[in-house]
């Protein structure tokens, strides 16, 4: 325990002389990958850039100060009483003043540009996508009639305008790589429009309290060039269920036998009061957050899923049989539109 | 009229005392003990977070403790503390010899601890409120959380101590002064905590308005908040930050006030810019109003509102930088005596700057759609709040421990603990502004390996550590000095200081002042070190000192509210052991009963008898 703090000492220093490059790629602001995120970047840069000059400014002055008056052991001499100075009261006001007016102005331009109407006749040249937040789990639904969980995949370098609604409590959507958050509010309807300049796949996250796995709400961006995309989209349109079933044919029948359809629609069919599975065999992660390649978690995730998510809203099976668990993994690892071996 | 001294146990006394200093000293108590516990689930909540993926708190059990940590800070702990110097302090540094309503200053009370009590219940009857500290509907309406029952009403309650308290200190300020002690020539302490008073009566009426529609769409089953009955979930975000953001200006006021005390006694030098300093409080407190909306830049409330309450922002930075440099050159061209209080004021000055640098980064609306609910709005307000009103604490409970407990802090301690402190929180916290920008969302329980956050938050909860022990070497420090500090009794001025409060002497009789004295000048105690014979000249002839009874009842008031505010959680409950609606008869009965009583019985006080004031003034010196 001790040996690995003192090993964090440089290692941490190292990491302030390079804050350039903090975080996880794909993951942290300081790194951004796409214009929203890269305005607002420039303009963290340049409020850090104004605040820090007023920090020097004081901390050269405390030092000073501190340094140069301390009390020496026996001087009683009365320091001079002075009431004040005009001239320094106006100066320490109008400086601040002129000071945060180079920041209004950016602040003001940005708050209008990132404006977003929320109505889809006003995008209707840019990839819409409603999305709607859920305990713990993302809903993505495109204007071409399917829907997806968890996982969004966009065309990179273009506007994607997503509509931000939520279920049940408020989340809000955040892609820190990508861009600024804006909140999920039940009977609210928002938009924040995203762009990935380059292929890659994004971290989101929930940003809102909105229950015990508020934590575990995170999400990707999977940004596709245009032609991969549009092929996506194809597929998500044309996935046939008898076709897939027949690659699993005992764990489609597991499937439907344990109502798993009833809560997670699988293309056209089926409920979808749960995360779509349309694309099941294609995620990144199970949940948002676990391995998705462990069998053995997912089938601890269907047996009790609030060992792994606590509050979800998923029943659990504890009765279901070892044979139909091992045919409904198999089933949803058979749920693939792109291949789980593509590169992103 | 009652006789003087009626012997009393001791129990009893402190249970019935209408004294401000009493009942300063049991704000402090009751605060610290409010302070430790949300202290203790602050380091657990870092232990949790010390490793990703930890499994030290449940995500229920964490959010139960981010919730608790939050609501106890501000409204249980930061609140008591600074009202215990507001109720010690104020009267002494005006030179009254009590507040205004000394019924209503115990009732203030025992009405916040009862409240506070309340809400502390909930951990046995299933867990403590888990909706963040800002209760934010809909995850507040959940119906199988009765914890967040105790929150609304435990709030409730103590709300309307505190409401009624900072009535009284607005009366007592302004009706209460000694001649000649104008308003200008207020202490700073007293001035800020003049305009805290009337922020607590603006803000915390809308926050009593707000939880009574929480409590009736939980408790009542009303539809205020649901989108699908046309109610609207925005609307307890505006209620709620209308009253949350001048709670933070309720806080930090006072704390300005407790610097611009220390830092002129301990630069030997007069405030600089006296006036300016006294508008500038105005102007934050006004302006404090004007911008609860920057905590919803992400709600998606429209541009034009998100940028007038940007700029509105922004514009606090002026002021706050007003006061920053005037404490600057109070110190400049004085002679700084650095002991323990001192300590923490200057260093108050650049700490609280870095938190106010990130707060003018925050106000950036567009840019906050990246800070905003991030480990950055974290590391931003534990700036204020810890590096600001924290700070602020120690400082004033070093500065005025003397005059209370009439021994002082030990100094080698103090400075130990200062070092420790100061070195915890920035560990703490400075970390966690990158921890923010990396992807980091607030009020999590956990994060995943992997993702760089890993070393950060271990430093980070590394940082707690060290401001545990810095506080465990506080209370060392407390319990040692009531036993070996170096006491300073028949001492009335230990640090040569300038205001009021030091004219009393030590230990400061129950009426303060024996004759009240005539004040000419900003600084009274000092202007007459050098304009006179160092004693405050009496402005009255030494006389009967006329002093209100104590009175129990107070405490049953608010023993009536605590059961009405547990009979309506009651109706929540399950399979609650008797009728709610009795224990709400009984609370109904306690208070109003109580308060019936208090109103057909004459209680005209007692007198102190004009011998006993004289033999007092012979032990203590002085006068006329």
């Amino acid at each position: 325990m001790r040996k690995q703090i003192w090993r964090l000492v440089p290692v941490a220093l190292m990491l302030f002389l390079l804050s350039g490059c903090l975080g996880e790629e794909n993951l942290t602001a300081l790194d951004p990958k796409g214009p929203a995120a890269q305005w607002i970047y420039d303009n963290m840069l340049l409020s850090i850039a104004v605040m820090t000059f007023v920090s020097i400014v004081v901390f050269v002055i405390f030092f000073l100060v501190i340094f140069k008056f301390r009390r020496k052991d026996g001087d009683d001499v009365l320091p001079k009483q002075v009431h004040g100075n005009t001239a320094m009261e106006i100066t320490w006001t109008v400086i601040p003043i002129i000071l945060l007016i180079i920041l209004f102005i950016p602040t003001v331009t940005g708050t209008f540009d990132f404006h977003v109407n929320a109505d889809p006749s006003e995008h209707e040249d840019a990839v819409y996508i409603k999305v709607t937040g859920h305990q713990y789990w993302w809903q993505f639904d495109y204007e071409e009639g399917f829907t997806a969980g968890q996982e969004v995949y966009i065309p990179a370098g273009e506007d994607v305008v997503f509509e931000l609604n939520a279920e049940d409590v408020i989340h809000s959507f955040w892609v820190p790589a990508l861009g600024g958050k804006i909140d999920n509010i039940p009977g609210v309807t928002n938009a924040l429009t995203l762009n990935a300049d380059e292929p890659g796949v994004y971290k989101g996250k929930c940003a809102e309290l909105c229950g015990p796995s508020h934590a575990l709400m995170d999400f990707k961006v999977i940004a596709l060039e245009r032609d991969e995309y549009d092929a996506w989209v194809e597929d998500m349109l044309a996935v046939e269920q008898e076709a897939t079933a027949a690659n699993a044919e005992a764990g489609y029948e597991a499937f439907q036998e344990n109502a798993c359809i009833s809560c997670h629609a699988i293309g056209g069919q089926g409920m979808a009061t749960g995360p779509a599975l349309t694309n099941f065999g294609d995620r990144q992660t199970l949940a948002g957050v676990y391995d998705i390649d462990d069998d053995e978690l997912l089938k601890e995730w269907i047996r009790d899923p609030q060992s792994l998510k606590q509050g979800n809203n998923m029943p659990a099976h504890p009765d279901i049989s070892d044979e139909d668990l091992d045919a409904i993994v198999e089933y949803l690892r058979s749920l693939q539109v792109r291949g789980a071996d593509q590169e992103y | 009229m009652a006789s003087y001294k009626k012997e009393k146990s001791v129990i009893w006394d402190w249970l019935t005392t209408v004294d401000h200093k009493k009942l300063g000293i049991m704000y402090l108590i009751a605060g610290t003990l409010f302070f430790v516990k949300a202290g203790l689930m602050a380091v657990f909540m870092r232990i949790q977070l010390m490793f990703p993926e930890n499994t030290f708190l449940s995500g229920q059990t964490f959010n139960e403790f981010i919730t608790m940590h939050g609501t106890i800070m501000l409204f249980l702990a930061a609140t008591p503390l600074l009202f215990g110097f507001m109720n010690y302090f104020i009267p002494l540094q005006i030179g009254a010899r009590d507040v205004a309503f000394p019924f209503v200053n115990a009732l203030g009370f025992w009405i916040f601890m009862s409240g506070g009590l309340l809400l502390s219940l909930s951990w046995f009857f299933g867990g403590g409120p888990d909706a963040g500290w800002t209760a934010y509907v809909p995850l507040s309406l959940n119906e199988n959380q009765l914890g967040l029952d105790f929150y609304v009403l435990g709030l409730q309650v103590s709300g309307i101590g505190t409401l009624i308290s900072a009535i009284n200190f607005l009366v007592t300020i302004i009706n209460m002064r000694a001649p000649g002690m104008t308003m200008m020539r207020l202490p700073l302490f007293v001035w800020t905590s003049f305009v805290t008073s009337t922020l607590i009566l603006f803000a915390f009426t809308p926050l009593a308005a707000g939880l009574a529609l929480l409590m009736l769409e939980r408790i009542f089953d009303a539809q205020f908040f649901n989108p699908t009955a046309g109610g609207n979930v925005v609307i307890w975000q505006h209620i709620f930050w209308i009253f949350g953001h001048p709670e933070v200006y309720i806080l930090v006021l006072p704390a300005f006030g407790i610097i611009s005390e220390v830092i002129p006694a301990f630069s030997r030098k007069r405030l600089f810019g006296y006036t300016a300093m006294v508008f500038a409080t105005m102007i934050i407190a006004f302006l404090g109003f004007m911008v609860w909306a920057h905590h919803m830049f992400t709600v998606g409330i429209g541009p034009v509102a998100n940028s007038i309450f940007a700029i509105a922002t922004m514009t606090i930075a002026v002021p706050t930088g007003i006061k920053i440099f005037n404490w600057l050159f109070t110190m400049w061209g004085g002679k700084i005596t650095f002991n323990t209080s001192m300590l923490f004021a200057s260093s108050f000055v650049p700490t609280f700057v870095l938190g106010g640098v990130t707060g003018v980064m925050l106000a950036m609306a567009p840019v906050d759609y990246l800070y905003h609910d991030t480990y950055f709005v974290v590391a931003h307000f534990h700036y204020i709040i810890v590096g600001g009103i924290v700070f602020a604490l120690f400082a004033g409970l070093f500065y005025w421990y003397p005059k209370m407990f009439n021994h002082k802090l030990n100094e080698k301690m103090g400075k130990w603990f200062f070092v420790l402190f100061t070195i915890g929180f920035h560990l703490t916290f400075f970390i966690q502004h990158f921890l923010g920008l990396m992807g980091m969302p607030r009020r999590v329980y956990t994060y995943l390996g992997g993702q760089g956050l890993d070393d950060f938050n271990l430093i980070s909860t590394v940082g707690t550590f060290f401001m545990s022990a810095a506080v465990i070497l506080l209370v060392i420090n407390i319990i040692y000095s009531a036993f070996k500090g170096e006491r300073v009794i028949g001492i009335n001025d230990p640090w040569d200081a300038r205001t009021l409060e030091w004219a009393t002497p030590t230990p400061v009789p129950e009426y303060n002042f024996a004759q009240t004295p005539q004040i000419r000048s900003l600084d009274p105690l000092f202007y007459e070190k050098v304009h006179g014979d160092g004693t405050m000249k009496p402005a009255e002839p030494v006389g009967d000192i006329h002093m209100p009874n104590g009175s129990i009842l107070p405490l049953i008031i608010s023993i009536g509210l605590f059961f009405g505010g547990f009979g309506l959680i009651m109706l929540e409950m399950d399979n609650p052991i008797v009728s709610p609606w009795i224990v709400l008869a009984v609370g109904a009965v306690l208070t109003f009963g109580s308060m019936a009583l208090r109103s057909i019985n004459d209680d005209h006080g007692y007198h102190i008898p004009k011998s006993v004031v004289q033999a007092d003034l012979k032990k203590w010196g002085g006068g006329k």
